[in-house]
């Protein structure tokens, strides 16, 4: 089947998408809509005395002005974060109060304080600018390592020297004694800089309170309607579940910053109540930068322990998460259970401990964003890794293979089990695509025109799914992770797929189709995917954790299963044969060896006429299913940077990168390769261009596209993208996941490779012309001094 | 963005009288800076003069050594101009690695002197090339025009319609970009005319705005050579130190662009 699995379909979803028709929330309007305005904190940290609001409410155009103690009145619950992580001491996580509409106290510039709802835009916006808000101000700490000092000051009262918990993985005591014993250490301090999560379409929703029906709808800009649905009635108790209606249409990108439930959608419903309008927010790009959850922010010190053959003895980190000012929805399983559990890399390490402090600051909470934990933690390894090879004189490659993990299952020191891979196929592939023997006399090259050339590697592997449920109920995990799916044949033959994942430019309504199109042998044409509506699709666990392909996926597998048998039943009984000789090809459905058959249409028509089925059967063709993975699933892969510096100004051109990754197996190649190079610019974004920097006052310095940078074409290379897989055993299709490896395996690879240029490992993402610069000041200082 | 009053001049002239109507007006020329501005509600003005109907303000003439560009001609038509880039391809250089294409083809070069953001790179050219401002009232030499980041010598309501100058015999622009704005964080223009004077100036780089560098100056006057630039202490005193960079790297690209702007 040409449109099957393997098959390079082009997307179906991008009519719409390229000539401007796609349905995002902001083009939804609904009669009688009002617009809301955020009055937000210009304060980093500091007590709110007083909200006047009168001068606002006397404009024109202007419905309400709602505040924090009013939504506290009418009992709407402080937002969660859903994941419960245990310090080292037994005690639990300290969650301060996120209310939606700050009530005492303002945490983070950007903060809301009061929702104000009028006929435009315009006058929303103007009389937010009058609501006058008393602040007293209070001190700010905005760094991690900063708001752990005894003199910080306290942001949250129920989080004593701002410590939201002290968690553990490993054993502590194995681990110092492998290193005491190791004949090299290698010890780094690694940052991992914080990032703005930047999806082309801003966050935007659009409420509606139906009073005669007591009823209420949400569009908005969600990778998880029906997590938002549940939080929003089991936690923020805006309505209950069976009288609110999420929806989420066509979502333009999410990177994890759409996962979560933010008090400006909690607001627009609870202020839709209250005025009986509908109310629409979007939000601008400043407010994103403002408001949107940032991602990483890490400062981890790393001590790597290695026997006198190079073989990996012992490797022990402590890391310093910053989560902003508030704990957001998936914010403590990040830089632990997504983190720590992938500290053992491609290799095979005994002892492995790894501590981790989560601090409340002044700034905007941080959470999941493309990769969640996993870059972080692969930017551990594998920076360490190579410095390791450098300081030991080896070859960073040979010192990675000696480690490799070869038989699997892999059980880790670090609850990881990995099912599958083969880290060597990707590395010799890798090698080989990047022409690593080329590498001296392209060196030498580059050096006769006064350039710099450096080469990096990244063995990256990560965990997607995230699954599976009892595994991660367990580790804290406040829901379970499985997905659902249903399989509606209709009376025609044609395929609605529904299912709880959520498409944000993953291209599902394609790859879904393709999975579909492979079993029962029809054109993609045929088949529609159905997503984003609660009232559609029962329940999903939505897309994240690039786990649509492996779970998301599976479950459309389990529920054609059921579709299959009850087709081949109807067939048999109708064509007066065995089940078993029934086959599915050609958009027939076959006695094989004869020429009785069905076309596929006609056993949709008798299912549903239901004339002449089985005894005993059900009419219709209809087949649901939950699927709950077994285990993570590991997609891993070598990737290769090479980069020339221009040593006059620090000016790095990435001037190759190859990717060799193991994904398992591939529905659509081409919407991978785009995953991949997407992933890889994000990644190269985040090593060389990308920063979020705030001022000691807790200002964002970065907070618009003059300062924040974003990777543009002439930033990147082209890409050379390789596969070397094996299939995951864990899942029917054996699939792994593609959609956030690019941007955890590159970073390290980049700067890994600029180091290697510019000789000196001292050096911190991002990797701006300037640092790099300095960088080979210190080389040339140190030079000059010896 | 506020609510503000909308008018369309048709002459500089018609402008200048509906500025000095309105109590707190704006010119709009391309509108690269004021209208991003005013979208991010930090300007308000009661008014917005649009010159985009004047006449009167484009076209680019050359006669000779001599250049006039009228202040709404855009960057995209300086740079692609193809008499001028004969005459003086540093400018057109320059034009052409202004901002994007969007920005190339809506702003012009008033508004980017009328502006004077410390770091665009007309300023750099126009100080160095010693051109003269044309005004709805006068003619200012570069030399006294620039007074600062966003300050200039123009009164509050006198508009800029020309720039000219003579075309030097050898020039050239060196333009580091800023990674994620790509505005100069440091732009070196050179020119030599042809009675031998070399006039440098920098842009983007300094705590002032545009500036001219004696010591570069000096040292390629002697000689109009990248080794000579080499010598030049170039100081880091009064330099810019943001996020994208210190005094220090600053200091250092002006070094550097100086060099490559000698080509």
């Amino acid at each position: 089947m040409s449109e099957g699995i393997g098959a390079r379909v082009l997307r179906k979803e991008d009519k719409r998408f390229i000539t401007g028709k796609g349905r995002y929330t902001d083009d939804i309007i609904e009669p009688n809509q009002a617009y809301a305005a955020f009055v937000r904190s210009p304060h980093a940290h500091a007590r709110i005395v007083s909200v006047d609001a009168s001068a606002a409410l006397a404009m024109e155009g202007v419905e309400i002005v709602l505040t924090g103690p009013e939504l506290v009145a009418d009992g709407i619950g402080n937002i969660i974060c859903g994941w419960g992580v245990t310090s080292k001491d037994g005690s639990p996580m300290n969650m301060g109060a996120w209310s939606a509409l700050a009530t005492e106290k303002v945490r983070y510039v950007g903060d809301a304080v009061a929702i104000v709802v009028a006929d435009s835009k315009a006058q929303a916006k103007l009389a937010a600018e009058v609501v006058v808000v008393t602040y007293e101000e209070l001190p700010v700490v905005v760094g991690s390592v900063d708001a752990l000092a005894p003199s910080a000051p306290k942001i949250h009262d129920n989080a004593p020297g701002n410590l939201i918990f002290d968690w553990e993985i490993g054993d502590l005591s194995p681990t110092d004694a492998a290193l005491a014993s190791a004949a090299h250490v290698t010890e780094m301090e690694i940052t991992n800089n914080r990032l703005a999560p930047n999806p082309l379409e801003p966050r935007s929703a659009i409420a509606t309170f139906n009073e005669a029906e007591d009823h209420y709808t949400l569009y908005t800009t969600s990778q998880n309607p029906h997590v938002a649905r549940l939080v929003l009635s089991a936690f923020y108790n805006v309505a209950p579940e069976h009288k609110l209606r999420v929806i989420a249409p066509d979502v333009g990108g999410g990177f994890g910053a759409k996962i979560y439930i933010y008090p400006e959608e909690i607001a627009c419903l609870w202020a839709s109540m209250k005025s009986g309008r509908s109310v629409k927010w979007t939000s601008d790009r400043t407010e994103a930068f403002l408001t949107d959850a940032h991602g990483r922010d890490h400062v981890s010190t790393a001590k790597i322990g290695f026997d006198s053959d190079g073989k990996i003895v012992g490797l022990k980190v402590n890391t310093k998460a910053n989560l902003g000012a508030y704990m957001s929805l998936f914010s403590s399983a990040v830089p632990t259970y997504l983190y720590a559990t992938l500290l053992s890399g491609q290799y095979d390490i005994a002892n492995i401990y790894c501590d981790v402090q989560a601090v409340y600051t002044n700034t905007v909470p941080v959470d999941a964003y493309r990769g969640a934990g996993r870059p972080e933690a692969c930017y551990v390894i594998e920076r360490i890794m190579e410095t390791a090879a450098r300081e030991m004189g080896m070859d960073p490659a040979e010192l990675r293979a000696k480690n490799f993990v070869r038989s699997f299952p892999h059980q880790t020191p670090v609850i990881m089990a990995y099912d599958s891979g083969d880290f060597d196929a990707n590395l010799k592939q890798a090698q080989e695509a990047a022409d690593v023997a080329g590498f001296g006399a392209r060196k030498a090259e580059a050096a006769r025109r006064g350039k710099l050339r450096g080469m990096g590697y990244s063995n990256y592997i990560e965990a997607c799914g995230i699954a599976p449920s009892a595994a991660v109920g367990s580790l804290g995990a406040g829901v379970g992770l499985w997905e659902s799916a249903e399989v509606r044949v209709n009376p025609v033959g044609t395929i609605e797929i529904l299912t709880g994942s959520h498409s944000h430019g993953q291209g599902h309504e394609t790859t879904f189709a393709q999975i579909v199109a492979e079993r029962f042998d029809l054109p993609t044409e045929n088949i529609q995917i159905v997503h984003g509506d609660t009232d559609k699709v029962q329940f999903g666990m939505g897309t994240y954790g690039s786990r649509s392909g492996a779970v998301g996926m599976s479950a459309i597998v389990k529920a054609m299963d059921k579709v299959e048998a009850k087709v081949k039943k109807i067939a048999a009984h109708v064509l007066e044969a065995g089940e078993d000789d029934i086959v599915i090809e050609g958009g027939a459905v076959k006695v094989a060896g004869t020429d009785k058959q069905m076309l596929w249409h006609e056993v949709g028509l008798a299912a549903y006429t239901a004339h002449n089925i089985p005894e005993g059967m059900e009419p219709g063709l209809k087949e649901s299913a939950f699927y709950d993975p077994t285990n993570f699933t590991f997609p891993a892969g070598c990737y290769i940077c090479e980069v020339e510096v221009d040593p006059e100004t620090g000016v790095t051109d990435v001037v190759q990168f190859v990717a060799s990754d193991d994904f398992g197996t591939i529905i659509n190649p081409m919407i991978v390769e785009g995953q991949v190079h997407g992933g890889i610019a994000q990644g190269i974004g985040q090593a060389m261009l990308e920063n979020v920097v705030y001022d000691a006052a807790g200002q964002q310095l970065s907070a618009s596209y003059m300062d924040y940078a974003m990777p543009r074409a002439d930033d990147l290379p082209n890409y050379s993208v390789h596969h070397a897989s094996t299939t995951c055993p864990g899942n029917p299709l054996g699939m792994k996941g593609c959609g956030e490896a690019g941007a955890i395996g590159s970073p390290p690879a980049v700067i890994n490779a600029i180091t290697d240029a510019i000789g000196n490992n001292n050096l911190s993402m991002p990797a701006t012309p300037a640092a790099v610069w300095a960088a080979l000041q210190d080389v040339s200082q140190k030079l000059a001094a010896e | 963005m506020y609510e503000t009053n909308f008018h369309k001049a048709a002459t500089a002239q018609e402008a200048a009288a509906l500025l000095n109507a309105s109590e707190d007006g704006k010119i709009l020329a391309g509108g690269q800076t004021l209208i991003p501005t005013m979208k991010q509600r930090l300007a308000d003005p009661t008014d917005v003069i649009d010159l985009s109907g004047a006449a009167d303000l484009r076209g680019i003439n050359i006669s000779g050594d001599q250049v006039t560009i009228g202040a709404m001609v855009t960057h995209a038509e300086v740079a692609g101009h193809a008499a001028l880039a004969a005459l003086c391809p540093s400018i057109s250089q320059l034009a052409a690695n202004i901002g994007d294409p969007s920005v190339r083809h809506r702003g012009t070069i008033g508004g980017s002197l009328a502006n004077n953001d410390p770091a665009a790179d007309y300023p750099a050219a126009v100080l160095a090339l010693n051109a003269r401002i044309r005004t709805s009232l006068r003619e200012i030499a570069a030399d006294d025009y620039f007074e600062g980041m966003f300050t200039t010598a123009l009164e509050d309501h006198e508009i800029i319609t020309a720039i000219s100058f003579t075309a030097p015999t050898q020039g050239g622009y060196g333009k580091f970009p800023n990674p994620a704005s790509r505005y100069a964080m440091a732009g070196v223009f050179v020119a030599k005319s042809a009675d031998g004077t070399v006039r440098v100036a920098v842009t983007g780089a300094s705590e002032d705005g545009v500036h001219r560098h004696g010591g570069l100056e000096a040292a390629l006057s002697a000689d109009w050579s990248a080794s000579a630039v080499d010598g030049v202490e170039i100081s880091s005193d009064g330099l810019l130190s943001d996020l994208h960079g210190n005094a220090e790297y600053r200091a250092n690209l002006i070094k550097v662009m100086t060099k490559r702007a000698l080509g």
